[in-house]
């Protein structure tokens, strides 16, 4: 069992998670309620990493990471660090990679909040605010619930992109997905298989958790 | 922005006096709603003027708008709107922030129990009846304390019996508020059961605002007559005889108790007569108001209605007269297909609409009511205007 690979791929997927949830949020709101040009495109662009092949979107981001790349040059400067094969450039692969699981179930829970109740807590007066927190966010909290749950899950599995930006550096960029493909190529059959079953539980209990817990409102029934 | 969002152009006044209910009666898409919506500050239109309690909500002219949340009103929308995480307690709780937490149980409770809805807290919007629901929204709306009460199709989703009575608690209920009620409906007898005013909207024009009684008797317009699903609506020619202005209709010089002598010789006009003004003479000994307006005719068509028959006389130039009898009447009368018939029109009660101004004279009565009113510190006038250019 490679624990250093189990930590680095919980790591990965909480901060991915934490850092997408206000995205998703914001973004998804943004997409479920306003009309604005370009707003399709916008669309395309978040749905874009479900269909590119992981190594496409992986192949461009490894371009754009090089120091000679604007966003390597930025980083550099801000931290003087590179961004291929670190964990911060894994973290970003997996920031963008995610972007359809985090912002669409909480696109679709928001487009399900009807118009009227948002008129009905401002006519009742309910600031903006007021509104987004006692109301729009009980009834989306489903939607932010089941994007945690896959963008969790998905980094865990998160294969081809991580690969092509950061190889498989021990304790920085060897996830677990990673490591038990270095396994298999290993011929540790053992090896692979227990962590295999440590991912497919992991994910397993993870899904489980969210919908059970989504399914417990007595307001859905009726 | 709004150019492109809003099909429906509107040019509409109309206004509402403390404790009374004005109703938006017209055919869907006739912007009832959208009226509404404007009073909520949901919608703002080009122009417009919005005022409640002496106080401005909307004057587009100076760029002045009030919020939603600035407003006091209490709103009803059509599917009620309900929160559905929250419970019916919490769902009118919410509305009353303008209160110390602490007494805000206390008063949703009493608000509950006001609509009749106690031992029903707990409940959620999906736990409750179609009219239970309504009238946790109604506690709701009325648990801001708001200076204008809005309804927006309130009944249109609940069947029959609990409609009635809902209708009935909202009669009830305005004894006890004080302040205007806006009403949207498209249901021309609630609004006739339950408005003191009605103002008919037609493609977002207002095109009179009157009390049922005066709209039934005296549509401004035949397109008000129309839309309020009057008949004998009827063309004729202002004539002369002996001296008298008299109404020319076929061969008939009918006598008209108003309107008539303002207008010249020789004008065709369109008139009409509430179907309560027709009397029937009866056959077997002559009738009082006989010699008022008397018209041969013969009997085209019955309808038996329960106890109501509806009948249609068609007259010698073949304009078709309508007007509903009891059923017993009709047959102590022996009316049968193809009879002939004497019927009276009465002078009171002939209308003269005169076509071409309707627009300007209906505009000229509603300011005339909003003038009356304003005297009055609780009146609730709105004006607006909008061209889809």
């Amino acid at each position: 069992m490679d624990w250093t690979a189990l930590s680095v791929s919980l790591r990965l997927a909480g901060l991915t998670c934490l850092f997408l949830l206000p995205v998703g949020v914001w973004l998804g709101r943004a997409l479920a309620t306003a009309h604005f040009r370009g707003k399709g495109l916008c669309e395309a662009l978040v749905a874009l990493p479900l269909v590119l092949p992981p190594t496409v979107l992986g192949f461009y981001l490894l371009q754009q990471f090089g120091r000679d790349a604007p966003l390597g040059s930025v980083w550099a400067s801000f931290t003087g660090g590179g961004l291929n094969f670190t964990f911060s450039g894994i973290l970003l692969a997996s920031l963008i990679a995610n972007l359809p699981f985090a912002i669409q179930p909480i696109q679709r829970a928001f487009e399900n909040v009807p118009t009227n109740l948002r008129e009905a807590a401002w006519c009742s007066g309910l600031s903006p605010w007021q509104t987004f927190l006692r109301i729009e966010l009980p009834l989306v909290w489903p939607g932010i619930l089941s994007a945690i749950a896959l963008t969790f899950a998905h980094t865990l599995g998160e294969f081809g992109v991580i690969l092509m930006v950061g190889g498989a550096i021990d304790g920085e960029t060897r996830t677990l997905a990673i490591a038990i493909y270095d396994r298999v190529q290993a011929f540790d059959e053992q090896g692979a298989a227990r962590m295999s079953a440590l991912l497919l539980l992991v994910s397993l209990t993870t899904l489980g958790l969210v919908y059970g817990l989504a399914g417990r409102r007595r307001w859905v029934r009726g | 922005m709004a150019k492109q969002r809003s099909p429906i152009p509107l040019d509409a006044a109309f206004s509402c006096p403390a404790g009374e209910l004005l109703a938006l009666v017209g055919p869907s898409g006739s912007g009832k709603t959208t009226l509404l919506r404007t009073i909520a500050g949901l919608y703002q239109p080009e122009q417009g003027h919005v005022a409640c309690l002496g106080s401005t909500w909307l004057a587009t002219e100076r760029r002045y708008s009030l919020t939603p949340q600035q407003r006091k009103i209490g709103i009803v929308f059509q599917d009620y709107a309900l929160f559905p995480h929250l419970t019916a307690l919490a769902n009118v709780q919410l509305a009353l922030g303008h209160l110390p937490h602490s007494e805000r149980t206390l008063r949703a409770k009493q608000w509950l129990a006001n609509v009749r809805l106690e031992g029903l807290e707990k409940r959620f919007p999906s736990e409750l009846s179609g009219g239970q629901r309504q009238r946790v929204a109604l506690a709701r709306a009325l648990a801001r304390e708001p200076q204008v009460l809005l309804l927006d199709e309130p009944f249109s989703a609940v069947d029959q019996v609990t409609r009635r009575r809902l209708q009935r608690e909202l009669a009830l209920l305005r004894q006890q508020i004080s302040i205007p009620i806006i009403l949207v409906t498209h249901d021309l007898e609630e609004a006739t059961a339950l408005a003191d005013q009605i103002c008919v909207l037609h493609n977002g024009v207002s095109l009179q605002q009157g009390s049922p009684e005066a709209l039934f008797r005296r549509p401004a317009s035949p397109l008000v007559a129309r839309l309020l699903d009057r008949h004998n609506i009827f063309e004729g020619e202002v004539t002369s005889v002996n001296g008298q202005k008299r109404l020319q209709w076929g061969d008939r010089y009918l006598e008209v108790a108003v309107g008539l002598s303002d207008l010249p010789q020789g004008e065709r006009v369109t008139w009409y007569l509430p179907p309560s003004d027709i009397v029937l003479h009866r056959r077997d000994r002559p009738s009082q108001g006989e010699r008022e307006n008397p018209v041969a005719a013969t009997v085209h068509e019955m309808v038996v209605l329960g106890g109501i028959t509806s009948i249609s006389l068609r007259v010698l130039h073949g304009d078709m007269l309508r007007f509903d009898i009891a059923t017993h009447a009709a047959r102590r009368n022996q009316l049968a297909l193809g009879e002939q018939v004497y019927v009276s029109l009465l002078a009171a009660g002939i209308h003269i609409m005169s076509g071409k101004h309707v627009a300007m004279s209906s505009r000229h009565m509603s300011s005339n009511n909003l003038s009356s009113n304003s005297q009055s510190s609780t009146n609730m006038p709105s004006h607006h205007k909008r061209n889809l250019s």
